[in-house]
């Protein structure tokens, strides 16, 4: 008969450990993270105040340095018109790959590509966009729009993975319902599977938009950068990533400095953008 | 059998409720070709279900076969279900009952790889002519399914009414329609003061007549009925039932059942399925009393399951 009283030493002793090891490599992994947020924001505090959001970057060598307006404007309207091209068609091919593709030779290949395509360094997308309409001189040389397609390029993928993953997740008895009561296919989709699956696309839209409002890489070569305000996305364009590669690289302590303001003012926005795509994920698993 | 006061209530509205602005002359609406994309269907008023003659509507099978990729599921089988009556499909699991209704409304071939062959009409129209257009087919023969699903983004109303907005139908009554249907489906007094919560919020058993409502609401002429107690509790099926025998007035009912005193109660009709065949197709009294076929008799007697 079994006794089942007593854990032998040698069990308590190996679960101790483990337990052990397994906490050390997360705070291990927490230390980075909690530095680098640290650091942010202790020297990018004291750049920040109200001129810091309203003024543009000045360019004088001496004197006020000016603020980062033109950097925020700037990434607000070039990541606004990638999110227009990008989410859009990434729900779109989402959608041809789940309700029409299916498990067709040419969805597989699309899917294929689409993991490639997350795979591609920004700065390819960049250099891509670069050559083919900077230089290829299509309107003009370096524009915000050239930056825009970049990104979109570079958030294409996210989205329709997550916008797949996303409209996999409704039930097929929804659509076998819509079909059956007479519905036509394009009805069934913007009816009852979009609906149903927005949540969740809206979430892995705003993270991808979070993930591209980051990239440096595909501005530099793209939208390039001018130091005042402008709404017009046919020219050169300023945005935040550009302007603290811009800043760091200076001599001057004021310039550095207004780079970790712009950092820590970046991270911000895309903490809020994913706070809100956690919110609404939340919203949509409670009901 | 008993009724509820619901389900009386429900067959009330049914009968003393004929709008005539919204009646739709009786021989134009039985002969609406589905071949056609039906625009008269679409272009006339959609007043609901009670604008429904009571004329019934007769499904007929010749030869019909039915494939998932190789496999036949169906092997040739004729029978007629005739109007304003319940026939039942009974026999084992995977005999090929389920695969029969779906190619009544031809969902069977929403599945990759399935096909059917053989005829199927409804009165003289063929479900599978070569220009017939499906959603038309499925506008004529509506189908509840086996677990209860309304649409989880919308509300009881919009539930409802999603039969009618997604079949392309265009109500100036939509809240008429709404009501009639739920009447029909005996669920009014039970929703009439919540009809904005979400449809997810109501029991199991509502849930399935709120669905038999949403069917109803697109004015079927059949309606196919794919287990649809088998994810209900006793009271809830019992519910069902009721409202099954208060449809056929109105409707021509297939009932795919697992549940052969289910059959029993509520049939008028019973065909007796097995790998694929029609074994028996009688009166269900017959069927279950008497079968000429001794597998039917071992079947309805429990012998095998």
């Amino acid at each position: 008969m079994s006794v089942f009283v007593g854990i032998s030493p040698r069990r308590k002793r190996t679960d101790q450990l483990a337990r052990v090891g397994l906490l050390a490599a997360t705070l291990v992994a927490l230390v980075p993270l909690v530095l680098v947020v640290y650091t942010l924001v202790s020297k990018g505090i004291g750049a920040i105040s109200l001129d810091f959001f309203t003024t543009d970057p000045s360019g004088r060598f001496l004197g006020d340095a000016g603020g980062i307006k033109s950097a925020i404007v700037g990434t607000i309207l070039i990541v606004a018109l990638a999110t227009a091209i990008a989410v859009p068609m990434g729900i779109g091919v989402a959608l041809y790959l789940v309700e029409y593709g299916k498990k067709s030779r040419f969805a597989s290949v699309v899917r294929y590509f689409v993991d490639v395509m997350t795979g591609v360094p920004s700065i390819v997308f960049g250099l891509f966009i670069y050559i083919v309409l900077v230089l290829g001189g299509v309107a003009g040389g370096f524009a915000g729009w050239k930056g825009s397609i970049a990104l979109g390029l570079l958030m294409l993928p996210v989205v329709t993975r997550s916008a797949e993953v996303v409209l996999l997740l409704v039930p097929d008895t929804l659509r076998e319902t819509a079909l059956a009561l007479g519905s036509p296919r394009w009805r069934v989709i913007t009816r009852v599977v979009l609906p149903t699956a927005a949540p969740g696309l809206v979430t892995g839209s705003l993270l991808a938009i979070a993930r591209a409002a980051g990239e440096t890489a595909p501005l530099l070569f793209t939208a390039f950068a001018v130091k005042a305000t402008t709404y017009d996305l046919g020219g050169q364009m300023n945005s935040l990533p550009i302007q603290i590669f811009n800043d760091v690289r200076q001599a001057q302590d004021r310039l550095v400095e207004r780079a970790w303001g712009a950092a820590l003012t970046l991270v911000a926005m895309i903490l809020v953008l994913t706070l809100v795509a956690r919110l609404i994920q939340r919203r949509s698993l409670a009901t | 059998m008993t009724m509820t006061p619901a389900a009386d209530t429900g067959s009330e509205t049914v009968t003393t409720d004929p709008t005539p602005a919204d009646s739709t002359p009786p021989a134009a609406a039985r002969s609406t070709p589905i071949a056609t994309r039906a625009p008269e269907t679409r272009a006339r008023e959609h007043s609901g279900p009670d604008a429904h003659q009571t004329d019934g509507h007769s499904v007929t099978l010749t030869g019909l076969r039915a494939f998932y990729g190789d496999s036949e599921a169906v092997r040739g089988v004729d029978l007629e279900f005739a109007p304003n009556r319940v026939t039942a499909m009974i026999g084992p699991s995977g005999c090929g009952k389920s695969t029969l209704v779906r190619c009544i409304n031809r969902m069977h071939e929403e599945i990759p790889g399935a096909r059917a062959e053989g005829k199927i009409e409804l009165d003289d129209r063929d479900v599978y002519g070569s220009d017939v257009d499906v959603v038309a087919v499925r506008r004529s023969i509506g189908m509840v399914f086996q677990k209860p699903n309304p649409f989880p983004t919308m509300s009881i109303f919009d539930n409802v009414a999603a039969g009618v907005r997604l079949s392309g139908q265009r109500s100036s009554d939509l809240k008429g329609v709404v009501e009639r249907s739920l009447r029909g489906a005996g669920l009014w007094d039970e929703v009439k003061d919540r009809l904005g919560s979400p449809g997810l919020g109501l029991s199991g058993g509502q849930q399935q007549r709120l669905c038999i409502a949403r069917t109803i609401a697109v004015q079927p002429e059949v309606i196919i009925m794919d287990e649809p107690c088998s994810a209900l509790d006793p009271v809830a099926t019992l519910r069902v039932e009721e409202l099954i025998a208060e449809l056929k007035k109105r409707y021509t009912i297939i009932l795919v059942t697992h549940n052969m005193q289910q059959a029993a109660r509520i049939a008028d009709k019973t065909a007796f399925m097995l790998t694929g065949e029609m074994v028996e197709f009688a009166d269900t009294e017959k069927i279950f009393t008497n079968p000429d076929d001794s597998r039917t008799e071992d079947y309805v007697t429990g012998k095998f399951g």
